[in-house]
């Protein structure tokens, strides 16, 4: 089961990186993702697929500064 | 007779083994007649009231209050409170700050207060009367870059800050360039899409660079919901992660000076921390 911000999820194993964000409404253009430690770029979002060993970290960034 | 070296207002010297506290102030140019109550102890980062032996690497200043220091003691000086045995990883290292708004303003600040070596300060915009309720800028700066402005507020709290300034638009390129050479780098940018795309390119292009994001400082809301967050090895961030400022409509110095003192903070811990 893929490890997506500290928790177990269930239904993540073979969706695209950015089917995945989009099933949960992040605004692409104001996220990082970092994928077993490394940061994916948004170019390889659609052709990443989440398997089973996974840890991603979905990090959305909020306005103000 | 034995000696020992101890530091005293930056300089090392030796004395007699057994030598107190107060008996250093020979080795300075306040007159000797001065009472004690007129003279400031620091021995080894800590105010000292007590006239204690000294040992073999002590770090001492002894100055007059109200006095200016000769400049070869000033910058000994000025540091003389930070945590001892740092000062020298502090001195050699590079922090960046993109943005200098209300988080990089203060990050700014409290870095060149400590002693920073170098700071590497990025912004395009001018200061304007609605930055100063939480920005670091005054009324007489209104209307300069905000590097320039920036640039004199450092040189003011601590001189022998290395300020390297570009008055420019940050964009994913040239982040890189200007950014290479920072041991660390403070993301204090106001825009949602801007902090995501410094994160992925300064975290894909600079590999041996620590980023400290920023997000979610707005609003009123408890100072205690603002972390410092690690998400990787490099990558740390700061905020309550989601106190949106446009939703919330308003940033107060408050606030965002609390979000400003974590990632200035961490960006400490890490230099000091760093070859450990």
């Amino acid at each position: 089961m893929a490890i997506i911000n500290g928790k177990n999820i269930e239904n993540a194993n073979g969706m695209s990186v950015s089917d995945y964000l989009d099933s949960l409404n992040y605004n692409s253009q104001r996220i990082a993702v970092e994928l077993n430690g490394n940061i994916l770029p948004k170019k390889n979002f659609k052709d990443t697929i989440i398997s089973e060993a996974d840890k991603i970290e979905i990090v959305a960034f909020v306005g103000g500064g | 007779m034995t000696y020992i070296d101890v530091t005293l207002n930056g300089k090392k010297i030796s004395v007699p083994n057994s030598s107190k506290l107060f008996e250093l102030t020979k080795y300075t140019e306040i007159d000797a007649e001065t009472s004690n109550t007129d003279i400031v102890y620091v021995l080894n980062g800590y105010n000292a009231d007590k006239n204690s032996e000294l040992s073999e690497n002590d770090s001492i200043v002894i100055l007059k209050k109200g006095e200016m220091p000769d400049q070869t003691e000033l910058e000994y000086m000025l540091t003389a409170r930070n945590l001892p045995g740092i000062y020298e990883k502090i001195k050699n290292s590079c922090i960046g700050i993109a943005g200098l708004g209300g988080l990089g303003s203060n990050i700014a600040l409290s870095l060149a207060r400590i002693g920073i070596g170098k700071l590497i300060i990025a912004d395009f915009d001018v200061v304007e009367p609605t930055n100063l309720n939480r920005q670091q800028y005054f009324i007489n700066q209104l209307g300069k870059p905000k590097t320039a402005a920036l640039k004199e507020l450092i040189s003011n709290a601590n001189p022998y800050v290395t300020v390297i300034e570009h008055n420019t638009m940050l964009n994913p390129e040239n982040c890189l360039s200007i950014f290479k050479d920072c041991d660390v780098i403070c993301e204090a940018f106001d825009n949602p899409e801007s902090k995501a795309w410094f994160a992925e390119s300064i975290l894909c292009n600079l590999s041996d660079t620590t980023l400290i994001s920023s997000s979610g400082m707005a609003g009123l809301g408890s100072s205690n919901e603002i972390l410092t967050k690690k998400i990787s090895k490099r990558f740390y961030i700061c905020g309550d992660l989601k106190s949106d400022a446009k939703e919330l409509g308003g940033l107060m110095s408050p606030r965002v000076s609390i979000c400003a003192g974590h990632q200035a903070n961490i960006a400490l811990e890490i230099i000091v921390n760093r070859n450990k």
